[in-house]
């Protein structure tokens, strides 16, 4: 097995060994490797094929930006991870990962065919083609697209590994732990500043802790030795914290930023377990320093895009950092200085490397140094293609014209099996934007950079545009002392010697003889979009960056284009001829890499994922079988099924006990608000439809609210406890939002009202008895209370004490039988509801369900807010203008009722239904209409409630219609999918029309 | 998620919050006066600045208050808090 590991450094552990599987087979690496540097001492470059063509695909780069090199990591259906990128996955014992996007495997992958078939893959391929016929679409086109489409697989079974969350406050977040970072959290902490460090890989130091050439030096040592005793130094400040393995993955407004930090990735499974994975950070900072540093350019020419071909620093740290050389005879094409510190480094470690530089000349430091130790450099040179198909093996150069343009003179074929370029540096200026900051173009190296405009964030060192050592470590220090207005001398004496960068030169897309449709200059690695697809989207008129960049798919894949949209916008920009600066950028949002699902929902998973509120009376139904309907929060009982009865039979049952002997129902969950003062009187008036002034102490009235337009928002029955004392009940969905409701009036438009509102919906349960026979039921439970009609009728309110315990009884229905609503303290409603059933016993008193009740009200024909009104209809739609006092001078809605648009005649109404066939049951939401002749049909309404009633044996429905008061008795038709219903408009009421049974 | 200086209770996430829209909006001492038109105006009409936003906005998981916050829209800058009641800051108009 050839081995690439060709010196030892501090990083590495050479002491300890790691086996891990690639693709199935067994490779050994060291502590402190990734899994890309494991791969590369071990001589592999290929790592996946490209989405769209399915090219051979190797390792780039070393970081975040990595477009290629992502792997699915582990087999097991609960914790597989696609889309993880190689170049930062720390390498374990045990770690088991794959290539994605190839089959049979990466080697020989048969979608490679998509490659020779490129000419007919252009941009917009998929919505040209898949256009026609529509049909195919369906069947055809999106499975066999999903088939071959998709990186990676996700995990099929719930994730096991838990998760966290922490909320944190900071005078001063820094983000990046490079020498920029360092200098500026050094400087926070030390001026007594409550101060976080963040940095995603394992240690701090960036990129300057592996640099080690002897131009570059801080106060006489090389600049990795100067700053290792920084980071010494500022493990010791004790306001200091700092976090390793911890990435922003969002910066929201007012310093909020969200963090991941990584526990877990980096262990053994079995060290894993039980252990917390990741984290997830709220982080509240009343500043940010962004540190964030700049990832290296590719540079754009035909076939950039083979294995073996990495941007020209990655090389440099992997064997700097690493030890680990990219290959044994490299070429480096650059544009820009920095890749001379590579070539150095190379020639040192006695690796073979030639330099080719598109620049005329250049003379800086490092390229005298260079030159001096006697490295071939190719000035003003390009490569023009590259060979090799699992791996890049030679390349072609040829010499640029002088306006750069085109090449002249002949190929010069150089052989090589590793291709570094360097197409300059591209400041990461993602969080600053994502903050909300905008941005300046430098036009010298071409680099959009943060504009200062915000005053709780600033960035320094080369996300900020500062690329030499020197400009970094001033700028940095005099930035830092003014924007948190200190005067820190530290670095005041530092001596800084680096070489300085004196020529530029930047071509986007780089000449070539051949023409470029023939070419694959790749922009976007991981989505597979070349200059030529750019080009094409400009020929077809896009001119939006955003536009070209979603026709084209650039920048869309797991990297969010961090290689490829400084290229999209050079290229678009010399084609349409203007300047880069005013074409502005794509936006770049969170979150900055990738988040697993599990650590944005932290804790909340299972039975944590949502509040569920339960009544008193909850073990009772539990243990008696109930089914539960979710209403809001609370769990209600729904039916009761007995001796494996469905549903249907159920209610059926109930239904009919309810009307026969006796029922019971908790209604514990509707909402109830106390309401106290002076002006409780007053308050009621102004919120409900009707009157209220002249209720009598120990009554109770059914109340409609209003929204201010008029439309119906909520109903319930309020009791008048004492002279300014109510008890308000309201729907149990709509509990919240009344109360807020009734909280902004008084608050805002009424203040001068002496009213105080109390939610104790949780402070009292219900047992609610409905029934011919629950008079006798009530009165084995209270023997004293009076039940008489003359004491206590319909409508009205007693205390009685169950024991010793103080109820609060209602004679209201809501079932149009004889009932009672006993309210008791929460505490005891479980007691309550089994001495109501003991008492029961000997009536047959059924326990019944949310279904039921619905049911049952149906039969009578009382509304549900929020299932027979949608937020559109008024007190009049409903037929219920009895409720809507004439007399009062205002309350809230009541304008809107008569505004153009409310009095209309053909407003939607609500009507009953009657099936022509009394077995037929109508279903909710179906459309209802009068001829289905014509076309298009007319669409007179919705079926809202629908029923077979026990009762009346046959089938009832409410619904809303067009005109539908005007309609009792005639025909209309319920269109269904394999026949029309016919059905007659009936009266809302379907049962007890006099209300007899209410006093039954 | 902007941090928020409630007048009560001082500064709280946003997620304790819930915004109310637009602030003096009065509703009218005499409704059943008002023609359809300017009805409507108070019904429906809101302005929707980019700058400067007098809003409404309610403490619902704290201290359930409702007070008036002075934003600018373009930046999600909160430039005053006052309560309900307060005469708005003059200087932001």
């Amino acid at each position: 097995m050839p081995n690439y590991r060709i010196h030892k450094t501090e990083y590495i552990d050479e002491t300890k060994r790691v086996s891990f599987k690639y693709d199935g087979k067994t490779y050994f690496g060291y502590e402190g490797d990734t899994l890309a540097s494991a791969l590369l001492a071990n001589g592999i470059h290929l790592v996946g094929r490209s989405f769209k063509y399915h090219r051979p695909r190797g390792i780039v780069s070393c970081g975040t930006e990595e477009p290629n090199a992502i792997c699915q990591i582990g087999s097991k259906k609960d914790l597989t991870e696609p889309n993880v990128r190689a170049t930062e996955l720390e390498l374990y014992e045990g770690l088991e990962a794959s290539s994605q996007n190839c089959w049979p495997n990466v080697k020989f992958d048969i979608g490679g065919i998509n490659n020779f078939i490129s000419p007919l893959i252009p941009a917009g391929f998929y919505y040209k083609t898949f256009m026609w016929p529509k049909s195919f679409w369906k069947k055809v086109y999106e499975p066999l697209i999903r088939l071959s489409a998709g990186l990676g697989k996700s995990p099929t079974e719930p994730d096991p590994d838990i998760y966290d969350h922490k909320h944190v406050h900071y005078d001063v977040l820094v983000i990046g732990g490079g020498i920029s970072g360092i200098i500026a959290a050094k400087m926070a902490a030390k001026n007594n500043l409550k101060t976080l460090l963040v940095d995603d890989k394992k240690i701090l130091g960036g990129s300057t802790i592996y640099q080690n050439n002897e131009n570059i030096k801080i106060d006489d040592k090389l600049s990795s030795e100067w700053l290792k005793n920084e980071i010494h130094e500022i493990k010791k400040l004790s306001n200091l914290t700092i976090k390793t393995r911890t990435s922003i993955a969002a910066y929201h407004g007012y310093n909020f930023l969200l963090a991941k930090e990584n526990l877990t990735d980096h262990l053994p499974e079995e060290k894993k377990k039980n252990k917390i994975r990741q984290r997830l950070w709220k982080i509240r900072a009343k500043k940010v320093v962004i540190a964030t540093g700049s990832i290296e350019r590719p540079l754009v020419f035909n076939n950039n895009d083979r294995p073996g071909i990495l941007l020209s620093n990655s090389i440099n740290k992997y064997l700097d950092y690493y030890g680990v050389t990219c290959g044994e005879n490299i070429i480096l094409f650059t544009n820009n200085d920095s890749a001379y510190e590579t070539s150095i480094s190379l020639h040192k470690k006695g690796i073979k490397n030639l330099i080719v530089d598109l620049r005329k000349s250049a003379s800086s430091e490092l390229i005298k140094q260079a030159e001096s130790l006697g490295i071939k450099i190719y000035f003003n040179h390009v490569v023009t293609n590259t060979f090799g198909y699992r791996k890049i093996n030679s390349l072609e150069i040829m010499k640029l014209s002088e306006d750069g343009n085109t090449t002249v003179g002949d190929k010069i074929k150089l052989s090589c099996d590793c291709l570094g370029m360097s197409g300059g540096w591209t400041p990461m200026v993602h969080m600053h934007t994502q903050s909300g900051g905008k941005l300046d173009f430098r036009d010298e190296d071409q680099v959009f950079l943060p504009k200062e405009n915000s005053e709780d964030q600033i960035s320094v060192g080369s996300c900020n545009g500062d690329f030499d050592l020197e400009n970094i470590i001033d700028k940095t220090v005099n930035k830092i002392n003014k924007f948190l207005d200190i005067d820190n001398q530290d670095y005041q004496d530092t001596n800084i010697i680096c070489s300085k960068e004196n020529d530029k030169r930047n071509i986007w897309l780089l000449p070539n003889k051949i023409p470029l449709g023939k070419t694959k200059c790749f922009i976007d690695f991981q989505n597979d979009s070349t200059a030529k697809d750019i080009k094409l989207a400009l020929k077809e008129g896009f001119r939006s960056i955003e536009h070209v960049k979603r026709y084209t798919t650039t920048g869309m894949a797991t990297d969010q284009g961090k290689l490829s949209n400084m290229h999209a916008l050079g290229i678009i920009a010399d084609t349409a001829g203007v300047k880069m600066g005013t074409l502005g950028t794509t936006t770049f949002r969170p979150p900055f890499t990738p988040l697993t699902f599990g650590t944005l929902v932290g804790r909340n998973v299972g039975k944590f994922f949502e509040v569920v509120r339960k009544t008193s009376m909850h073990e009772w139904h539990v243990k008696n079988n109930a089914e539960f309907e979710n209403v809001g929060q609370w769990k209600r009982p729904w039916y009761y099924p007995k001796n494996g009865e469905n549903m249907h039979d159920a209610v059926q049952r109930e239904s009919k006990a309810a009307r026969d002997s006796a029922g019971i129902l908790d209604a514990s969950t509707l909402g109830k608000i106390d309401i106290q003062g002076t002006d409780a009187s007053e308050f009621l008036n102004r919120v409900y439809t009707n009157a209220w002034s002249k209720l009598a102490i120990g009554k109770c009235r059914y109340g409609l609210m209003l929204n201010e337009d008029g439309m119906v928002y909520d109903d319930g029955v309020t009791t008048r406890i004492s002279e300014n004392h109510y008890l308000m009940t309201t729907t149990t969905g709509g509990a919240a939002n009344v109360l807020s409701k009734l909280e902004d009036y008084l608050q805002t438009e009424w203040p001068e009202l002496d009213v105080y509102l109390t939610s104790v919906t949780d402070h009292y349960s219900t047992a609610s008895i409905c029934g011919p026979n629950s008079k006798k039921i009530l009165n084995k439970l209270f023997p004293n209370l009076d039940l008489s009609d003359e004491n206590f009728p319909h409508m009205s309110f007693k205390e009685a004490k169950l024991e010793n315990i103080n109820c609060r009884i209602m004679r209201i229905s809501f079932t149009g039988e004889l009932s009672y609503e006993i309210n008791i303290e929460s505490k005891y409603g479980h007691s309550l509801w089994k001495m109501c059933i003991e008492a029961g016993n000997e009536f047959n008193l059924t326990p019944y369900g949310t279904e039921t009740m619905h049911l049952l009200r149906a039969e009578k024909g009382f509304i549900i807010v929020g299932q027979d009104t949608d937020g559109t209809m008024t007190p009049s739609d409903l037929q219920m203008d009895w409720i809507v006092s004439k007399k009062k001078y205002d309350f809230i809605g009541k304008r809107s009722l008569y505004r153009s648009d409310t009095i209309r005649k053909d407003r939607k109404q609500l009507v009953g239904l009657l099936t022509d066939d009394p077995k037929e049951i109508l279903e909710e939401g179906a459309q209802i209409v009068s001829d289905v002749k014509s076309k298009p049909i007319d669409m007179l309404g919705h079926v809202t409630s629908s029923y077979f009633s026990p009762n009346l044996n046959k089938s009832i429905a409410l619904a809303v219609v067009r005109s539908g008061k005007t309609m009792k008795g005639q025909k209309l038709i319920i269109p269904m999918e394999n026949k029309n219903i016919n059905v007659t408009v009936s009266d809302t009421i379907f049962l007890d029309k006099e209300n007899k049974r209410l006093n039954a | 998620m902007f941090l928020i200086n409630c007048p009560f209770c001082g500064e709280r996430d946003q997620s304790e919050f819930s915004s109310g829209g637009e602030a003096h909006i009065v509703r009218p001492k005499q409704p059943t006066e008002l023609s359809d038109d300017d009805w409507a105006e108070y019904l429906f009409m809101r302005k929707n600045i980019k700058g400067i936003q007098f809003e409404r906005w309610n403490h619902v998981h704290g201290c359930r208050k409702w007070f008036n916050v002075v934003r600018d829209t373009s930046n999600d800058k909160i430039l005053s808090v006052y309560k309900m009641g307060e005469k708005p800051p003059v200087n932001y108009k």
